[in-house]
């Protein structure tokens, strides 16, 4: 909850980014490369995407330049926080079979400190949604754990863009964040006025502006940036109902939509890679030549693939149906019963980078409607 | 069963295996070993009948086997192995002396609190005698607890019986009624010919169906008609337990690979009563 907002003057993001840096975070944040927005350390502002906004819709992304000089006028790109959070492959031990068989292990390196920036609010949910998973289950997993308790997060409330493929707003995660974040950014941009409302939610957030320019927030500058969240609250383009979505799926694990999408989509995995809760992942053992070091690595999986459910000689879902039933099902039933939210919040990205634009909003109507209804979203 | 060991790593880090050494190794069918592990140091893992562990070859993977004798007191205990695969081969080629690595145990085990005090039908079909097996020990050491304890167990062919040499030992026993029956006899086989559900009719009169508690291990098709097969006979559906077998990595609900619509099998699972089941156990491809 917020703790008091302020405002900094936009060339002060710079001081911002550096104090973290000077606090022994490595920032990452948005930054151009490839033609897509991704997250990557940045060295300083002027890495940020400046004047850059997406232009997204299904199985569709292009940058575009912006007329003004807004530091954050996009939506999300392909990259989550996941990367950093969860990453991939990365090496679970490492062992050495000796002369008298003892094993010795590597231990592992410390985890890096990380500041997010440009934390977005289906974002902050989606981290929220990976806790309840690896830190709430009956195992925690020490890898996530670290690197989550110690991350400073910067959320960025989302303004000056329209959400094409977001449907934050049916999934109740946005687009307005407020909670989950040491500091919330609503960016600004008046006529010779470029600056950010910078929310407190955290006591480490307090003690870091301490460290930079800042005046108390005028009733103006509230007002302003209710407003700029308010208007991407009523331009998202996509919505889905989620009353009785649980259960309409549970009755529908039959429904001819099923053969329908599974003739269109590829089973490539982009969706669940871009997933910002996506988390399932497979363990390889790799040896070196000698054949006497050995380590285990996880990476990422996909259930998408047949191998991801090959056991003793065959696997469990064969057909692209069964694997797009999985993945869509997992999302937003299954999910519900295992850890008591939806696995998707609403961030559009499985739409944006679906190589033949299927999208779950649609797929997920027609799935929960009555069976053979073929019902259209409007 | 479950001893309270001291604190374990893979508490703290669910992750890294605990080195075993082979101590035995018993061959039971022809791709198939038993290989009794010993804990190299302290402490050792726990265990119950039903749960499983993961077990590592070195430089090789990682699979999960389920516990065909619980460890005990000093924390050896039993994997009975086929080899199908990269792993599962190479376990099964190791000898006595071989480093192991296991991280278990994990998942339900077999609900032995509620089959007290009822009659208990064990249902096995090949391999799946093996986590059946540590069951029907823990039963047999108190036997006293249950009432009618009848086991079932079908084999391709009578060479693909497990654990041929301790068969004899609980055929002989009067308070334990064991049958076994092969898909495919040879000249030699004297015994029962046909698949294990068709032994549930049989035995149906020496039960009370309402009073029983059915544990079933096997391939998907031999559990599916043994269930159909107890349904008939009139046992209900939250008393027939299923042990399944799904791709398990880690073993804690965080990798993925083995769910069931709901479930995670190796943490909710791999034992479920089939009432939770078959919703979803009984659609194709789930």
């Amino acid at each position: 909850m917020a703790r008091g907002s302020v405002v900094i003057e936009s060339a002060h993001l710079r001081t911002l980014i550096l104090t973290l840096q000077r606090e022994g975070y490595q920032v990452i944040g948005p930054t151009v490369r490839d033609g897509s927005i991704v997250y990557a350390e940045l060295s300083s502002d002027g890495d940020l995407p400046v004047g850059w906004t997406d232009e997204q819709e299904a199985g569709h992304y292009r940058l575009r330049r912006r007329d003004d000089q807004a530091v954050f006028g996009y939506a999300v790109g392909p990259h989550s926080w996941k990367r950093f959070l969860l990453p991939s492959p990365f090496v679970l031990w490492r062992a050495r079979r000796t002369a008298d068989g003892v094993l010795e292990e590597t231990p592992p390196a410390d985890a890096p400190r990380y500041a997010f920036l440009g934390v977005r609010s289906c974002d902050l949910h989606a981290i929220r949604v990976l806790d309840r998973i690896v830190l709430a289950g009956t195992a925690v997993d020490p890898i996530y754990a670290h690197r989550r308790e110690q991350a400073f997060i910067v959320t960025v409330q989302c303004a000056n863009f329209a959400p094409r493929t977001c449907f934050c707003v049916s999934m109740g995660t946005g687009p307005r964040a407020t909670a989950g974040y040491d500091l919330a950014l609503t960016e600004l941009l008046e006529p010779g006025a470029h600056r950010f409302v910078v929310e407190i939610g955290s006591e480490r957030g307090a003690n870091l502006l301490a460290h930079v320019p800042h005046r108390p927030a005028r009733a103006a500058d509230l007002r302003a940036a209710e407003q700029a969240i308010a208007r991407t609250a009523t331009q998202m383009g996509r919505r889905l109902d989620t009353n009785g979505l649980k259960a309409a799926l549970y009755a529908n694990l039959e429904h001819p939509r099923w053969n329908d999408v599974a003739e269109r989509c590829l089973t490539c995995g982009n969706c669940t890679m871009v997933c910002p809760t996506c988390f399932c992942f497979s363990v390889e053992d790799r040896t070196d030549l000698s054949g006497n070091v050995t380590e285990r690595v996880r990476q990422f999986d996909v259930c998408f693939t047949t191998a991801f459910t090959y056991t003793a000689g065959t696997s469990h879902r064969h057909s692209a149906r069964a694997r797009y039933r999985q993945w869509v099902l997992h999302k937003l039933a299954t999910w519900v019963d295992q850890f008591g939210t939806f696995g998707c919040v609403g961030c559009g990205r499985c739409i944006t980078w679906c190589p033949v634009g299927i999208d779950i909003t649609e797929e997920a109507a027609v799935l929960s409607s009555r069976r053979g209804a073929g019902a259209e979203d409007t | 069963m479950t001893a309270p060991g001291p604190v374990l790593r893979s508490l703290v880090d669910p992750f890294h295996p605990h080195p075993y050494r082979v101590v035995a190794r018993r061959r039971e069918t022809s791709d198939t070993v038993t290989l009794r592990l010993c804990p190299a140091t302290d402490p050792y893992l726990p265990g119950s009948p039903g749960q499983f562990m993961m077990l590592t070859a070195f430089g090789i993977g990682e699979v999960p086997i389920s516990l065909s004798r619980v460890p005990d007191r000093s924390g050896m205990l039993e994997h009975t192995i086929r080899a199908v695969g990269s792993v599962t081969r190479h376990l099964v080629a190791l000898r006595p002396g071989d480093w192991v690595g296991v991280r278990g145990p994990f998942g339900t085990g077999w609900p032995l609190d509620l089959a007290r005090g009822r009659d208990v039908l064990l249902v096995a079909g090949g391999l799946g005698f093996a986590p059946l097996r540590s069951a029907l020990e823990a039963i047999l050491e108190r036997r006293q607890d249950y009432r009618r304890v009848t086991v079932l167990l079908g084999a391709r062919t009578p060479s693909d019986v497990l654990y041929r040499q301790i068969l004899p030992r609980w055929q002989r026993r009067n308070d334990v009624d064991l049958r076994v029956t092969v898909d495919r006899p040879d000249e030699r086989w004297r015994g029962q010919v046909g698949v294990v559900p068709q032994l549930v009719s049989q035995v149906a009169p020496s039960f009370e169906p309402t009073e029983t508690v059915a544990f079933i291990c096997g391939p998907d098709v031999m559990m599916r008609f043994t269930v159909r097969e107890l349904q008939r006979h009139g046992v209900s559906d939250d008393r027939i337990f299923l042990s399944l077998e799904r791709n398990m990595q880690c073993g804690v609900g965080l990798c993925g690979h083995c769910q069931l619509g709901p479930f995670f099998l190796c943490k909710d699972g791999p034992v479920l009563p089939y009432s939770r089941l078959m919703p979803f156990y009984e659609v194709r491809e789930l």
